[in-house]
């Protein structure tokens, strides 16, 4: 059902993205209980979701993608009662570069210094900015114009620029990443980029080691540990110390390492989840187990986390923005299957609950504690 | 009588509510008219058409009842008197699952 969530200071609302709508969630800080709002956008896909908390504000982002009319960005600041509903299309590309806007993958607030900035990630693989709240926005046009992108490709879900990390300790760098393309750094704000992808094997490639052109996933930083990264390729599990000079692969002892999302414990830099899918083609969990994998040592010493997931005939595919935790003491996690099945665990993944089934596909999850 | 264009319904929030609108102006062509159309609701044309001026894929329009893409496309001439309807084609609603 449509209607707004009655979240309180101190709540946790996750927002559902999938190929047909949005659907909100929302549990007072114990999560015993969740309550549902939706769909949201009914029919339109939603690929990127996002809480600004800034300046006082209690704001949801949705891309609303609808594929006969285009993709917007929407706002609402009453928890899913009213969404804004742009007349003209906010997100466009200048008429000089020739592109079109595909869709948006990835809605991410600025620091809370700048708390009129936002930026988004978009297909084709562009990064735009907004500097006014998200009402206009613009190309980064350093990126645009960077030399590798003629020769980036489409992965299989486009050509998408899917993740995008905000330094948490230098205000002028910023990472992205696209599939395929890889990472890219910029050390002055977005004027220039360099490719960051050292280390990063691609099987897909003739070169091993090629300086652009890996197909990465996904890739989070942990705001205590700035120059720590972790990211999810196209086969591989990686961790950079030295923000992103040089990757190391630290999936050995995965039972795959194939996966989408990666997810970094909100307060403990060294632990991180994968959700390990069988092989680029089969991509469902290997042995038919639904499990995610943890790390407490910043990669390795994998341990399966598996209690309340299906063991047995599970061929669910979880996408790369599909997976998310909340800021609470524990962490919750929660993870949303193409299948249209949504899963949370209150304790950091010792245990789960199926919060939802018959969703859907589900291609993000985003959790955020108002 | 002018060129009249029927709005679909799902786009009708951007035409303040028409389900039909009368262009004055005499537009040539089916792109003036999208064109004049925009001036008044810019909502409707970036739905019709992309940002660089391309109908979108899941967009179909006709003029006099016949598809433009088989004919002129956004060049196609207008009577001065032509009707056209903008509607979202049926392949619009698939579930395309994009990994």
């Amino acid at each position: 059902m449509k209607k707004a969530l009655k979240a309180k200071d101190g709540d946790v609302v996750v927002m559902v993205g999938t190929m047909k709508g949005a659907f909100l969630y929302h549990a007072r800080p114990g999560r015993k209980h969740f309550e549902m709002s939706g769909p949201h956008f009914p029919g339109h896909s939603v690929y990127a979701l996002a809480y600004d908390g800034r300046a006082g504000r209690k704001r949801l982002w949705a891309a609303s993608s609808s594929m006969h009319w285009g993709a917007v960005l929407r706002s609402s600041d009453d928890f899913g009662k009213t969404w804004t509903d742009p007349k003209a299309a906010n997100v466009k590309f200048p008429q000089q570069t020739g592109a079109a806007l595909k869709n948006i993958w990835q809605i991410r607030p600025g620091r809370p210094e700048q708390p009129d900035v936002l930026y988004c990630g978009v297909e084709p693989s562009a990064l735009f900015e907004s500097k006014d709240g998200g009402t206009s926005w613009s190309l980064v046009q350093g990126l645009w114009d960077h030399p590798h992108r003629a020769k980036w490709t489409p992965g299989g879900g486009g050509m998408c620029l899917h993740t995008i990390v905000l330094d948490a300790k230098d205000p002028k760098r910023i990472f992205i990443a696209t599939s395929t393309g890889g990472v890219y750094r910029s050390d002055d704000g977005g004027k220039s980029w360099n490719a960051r992808n050292k280390g990063i094997h691609t099987y897909f490639l003739p070169e091993k080691y090629p300086e652009f052109g890996q197909c990465v996933h996904k890739m989070v930083q942990h705001p205590a540990r700035p120059e720590r990264l972790y990211l999810q390729h196209h086969f591989g599990v990686y961790k950079t110390d030295d923000a992103g000079d040089s990757w190391q692969d630290v999936g050995k002892g995965l039972p795959s390492d194939f996966g989408f999302p990666i997810v970094v414990h909100p307060h403990k830099p060294d632990t991180i989840f994968v959700l390990p899918l069988k092989a680029d083609e089969f991509r469902c969990p290997p042995d038919g187990k639904l499990r995610v994998f943890k790390s407490t040592k910043g990669g390795g010493a994998w341990q399966a986390l598996k209690r309340g997931l299906p063991q047995q005939d599970s061929y669910e595919c979880v996408l790369r923005d599909a997976m998310s935790a909340d800021a609470l003491k524990p962490a919750g996690l929660y993870f949303g299957t193409r299948g249209g099945d949504l899963y949370a665990s209150k304790d950091e993944g010792s245990s789960w609950k199926r919060l939802a089934d018959g969703l859907p596909p589900v291609v993000c999850v985003k959790a955020a504690v108002v | 009588m002018p060129v009249t264009v029927h709005i679909p319904g799902p786009l009708r929030a951007y035409a303040d509510g028409a389900t039909q609108l009368a262009l004055d102006g005499a537009p040539a062509t089916l792109l003036a008219a999208l064109d004049a159309l925009g001036a008044r609701f810019p909502g409707v044309r970036d739905r019709v058409l992309d940002e660089q001026g391309r109908q979108r894929t899941h967009v179909n329009l006709f003029v006099d009842r016949e598809d433009v893409r088989f004919g002129g496309g956004l060049q196609t001439p207008l009577r001065a008197d032509a009707v056209v309807h903008i509607l979202p084609a049926v392949s619009g609603g698939s579930l395309v699952l994009l990994p």
